[in-house]
């Protein structure tokens, strides 16, 4: 196997806060389930994409992968690179050369797979300290993991990271603070300080979404230039379905909590299945001055409802067009329409 | 063209700050025909809000217009005092907030804040306005009980549908939208850009379009203006914007957009846009231009038509 990470029927749910009629009556604690029961995996250097509008829970599942959040349950299972292998005691190997990152791991684990799975956030302008010079932000991570063995190597290494994300003269951008530079600049320091402990899977949340779109293809073209040079694998969470079809090589479309359809890009994009799939891809603006004499066929009513209270059998049943009886019942189960290509909906189970 | 509805002559609208003067729309002049929709478009930083907030005359202090004429149907929006102005607002142009999650007040209900305009302008008694009130709903795809919510009852599209019908109520002639769907997801956008272009056929008043997507300006515009570092520097028939960009900046752009079908690499333009407290001297865009030449380095760019109501500031299409 190459899957570099397996998801297998991961949860994330958030409890409620009760309030004390609900605690003194015993009512059972209500949850968000943000994430619930989501499948999927990513092989050693693709670039997986998971998409859907906002409170479909894809930003919740990249938490998960990077651990700053805690998995409620399921399987994750994550091939560390070699060197970080060999240093986790075999007992938190499973399947030769997998972690479960749901498992409860000790510190010194949890210290190795920091170092190896890296996120890059969305907002550039929020998730920098604005009170640290860039060489400070881009070194704290290597004194943490106590990378690097004296200060002129991991000057070095933070010029070099500097280097590798285009900002030269690095000495010139080491000595400034975030408000100095432009949008996309930080972005890049995003970029180095995830990339500075040579992690082997990135987590991308959203990383252009707060950008110009000329800058924005530039970022992209650094990012997908530096997973060449160093064999990254990318989780790419994004909700602009244009950006995905442009960088990834597989995508999966979220809609509150669960996967209704994943498979290669190009099939997703020209041929999608799930009526939800359908009306988002349909719903993309093109610049092309045509479609201003056309009305978009967008046939989903309403909007995403709360994960705090999901409805009952497919969770997409009240704002689908062709919602049968069974929907509204039972759970749709997951469906294989062409090689690599699956849909969870009714309309394609045979029965 | 003296019958145009809108005539913006030379406008400038500066920022006095007290690190220097911001030149946020720096002699921008255009005109807009009646029922005609223009999409301006630009990064961020270019002056399109500024641009827009300026025609309604709302411009938020250290601003102000230090030049040029607004002229709105025959009257200078620039020269008014501010009762008069007040008239002239909601009746004659009115505007779409870019996010409409604040942009209504959340202790009055939709009713109370949709029958207002009526009451203030056309003197409507309360009962009259909210039956108005609930007609403009009908018309932007609500139902008359949402008359009775407050904002925290209703979801984005739903507030967005809101500020459209608000925007509307008093007929006014020109309806300014500033990026109306940019905290909306793409399902809901397509939503209210299909709303859009309902309203471009049913109510036939003109419109100008301001966003950062220049995909959303296909979708509606008639005519497309794109801004750079406070200037419009390219403004012409949408299809021939699109098709036919003339400006290397509107060049660059279009080449940096992806595209959902089709694997055309994206590039993109280097370099970040200007500080306008001190632009770089003659056209602003040299810095980034892949055609700067030594002219456009010491002189500002003329305006030249390229093809008819297709104008381009650019040296490389000036005679000499």
């Amino acid at each position: 196997m190459s899957s570099k990470l397996i998801m297998e029927k991961v949860f994330k749910y958030f409890p409620l806060r009760r309030s004390l009629v609900e605690i003194l009556t015993f009512r059972p604690p209500r949850y968000v389930r943000a994430v619930d029961g989501v499948s999927f995996t990513v092989d050693e250097g693709e670039i997986f994409c998971l998409a859907g509008e906002s409170g479909c829970g894809k930003t919740t599942t990249g938490r998960l992968i990077v651990r700053l959040l805690e998995f409620t349950g399921g399987r994750a299972l994550y091939r560390p690179r070699k060197e970080i292998l060999s240093e986790i005691p075999p007992q938190y190997i499973v399947e030769k050369e997998y972690v479960d990152l749901t498992a409860k791991l000790p510190r010194q684990v949890d210290k190795l797979l920091r170092r190896d799975v890296q996120i890059v956030f969305q907002d550039p302008y929020g998730s920098l300290n604005p009170r640290m010079r860039i060489y400070d932000i881009l070194k704290e991570p290597l004194d943490i993991h106590g990378v690097g063995a004296s200060e002129d190597e991991k000057r070095e290494k933070v010029f070099k990271a500097l280097e590798e994300v285009k900002l030269t003269p690095p000495e010139e951008f080491a000595e400034r603070y975030p408000h100095m530079l432009s949008g996309g600049q930080r972005q890049r320091i995003g970029i180095a300080r995830a990339l500075i402990l040579e992690p082997s899977l990135v987590v991308a949340d959203e990383p252009v979404s707060m950008l110009d779109v000329s800058v924005r293809a530039e970022i992209l073209q650094l990012m997908m230039d530096l997973k060449a040079t160093r064999n990254l694998t990318y989780v790419f969470i994004t909700h602009d379905l244009a950006v995905a079809a442009y960088i990834c090589n597989r995508i999966g479309i979220m809609y509150l909590g669960t996967i209704v359809e994943k498979g290669p890009i190009d099939l997703i994009v020209n041929n999608p299945q799930h009526p939800y799939a359908k009306a988002l891809i349909a719903a993309v603006p093109e610049p092309d001055p045509r479609n201003r004499f056309k009305i978009r066929e967008v046939p989903i009513k309403g909007e995403i409802p709360s994960a705090a209270n999901i409805p009952p059998g497919c969770r997409f049943h009240p704002r689908c067009p062709y919602a049968m009886d069974i929907c509204k019942k039972e759970p749709p189960p997951e469906i294989e329409i062409e090689k690599g290509h699956t849909v969870s909906c009714w309309l394609y189970a045979k029965r | 063209m003296s019958s145009a509805l809108l005539n913006v002559n030379d406008l400038r609208i500066y920022y006095y700050t007290l690190t220097g003067v911001v030149r946020g729309v720096d002699g921008v002049s255009f005109q807009l025909q009646d029922g005609e929709v223009l999409g301006i478009a630009g990064e961020s930083g270019c002056g399109k809000s500024t641009l827009g907030y300026g025609l309604l005359g709302l411009i938020p202090p250290p601003g102000r217009i230090a030049g040029g004429s607004v002229v709105l149907d025959g009257i200078d929006i620039t020269k008014l005092k501010p009762a008069e102005l007040r008239k002239v607002r909601w009746a004659k142009v009115s505007m779409v907030f870019q996010g409409a999650m604040n942009a209504l007040n959340p202790v009055y209900t939709v009713g109370h804040q949709l029958a207002e305009p009526l009451v203030i302008h056309k003197g409507m008694s309360v009962k009259e306005a909210l039956e108005v009130a609930g007609e403009m709903l009908k018309r932007v795809g609500l139902g008359p009980e949402v008359l009775g919510r407050y904002p925290h009852e209703l979801s984005g599209g739903m507030k967005q549908r809101v500020m459209i019908a608000m925007a509307l109520l008093l007929k006014p002639r020109l309806v300014i939208a500033d990026e109306p769907t940019t905290a909306l997801d793409v399902v809901i956008q397509a939503q209210i850009m299909n709303l859009f272009k309902e309203i471009k056929q049913r109510e036939r008043n003109a419109m100008i379009f301001i966003t950062h997507d220049l995909s959303l300006i296909a979708e509606v515009a008639d005519k497309t203006a794109i801004m750079y570092a406070g200037k419009m520097v390219e403004l012409g028939p949408s299809d021939n914007v699109f098709n036919n960009p003339a400006h290397p900046y509107t060049q660059g752009l279009l080449r940096s957009i992806p595209r959902l079908r089709g694997k055309e690499k994206i590039t993109w333009i280097p370099g970040v846009p200007p500080d306008l407290r001190a632009p770089p001297p003659g056209c602003r865009f040299h810095p980034r231009c892949p055609y700067a030449m030594d002219v456009c380095r010491s002189e500002e760019p003329p305006t030249v038509e390229v093809e008819k109501g297709h104008t381009v500031s650019c040296w490389l299409y000036a005679k000499r």
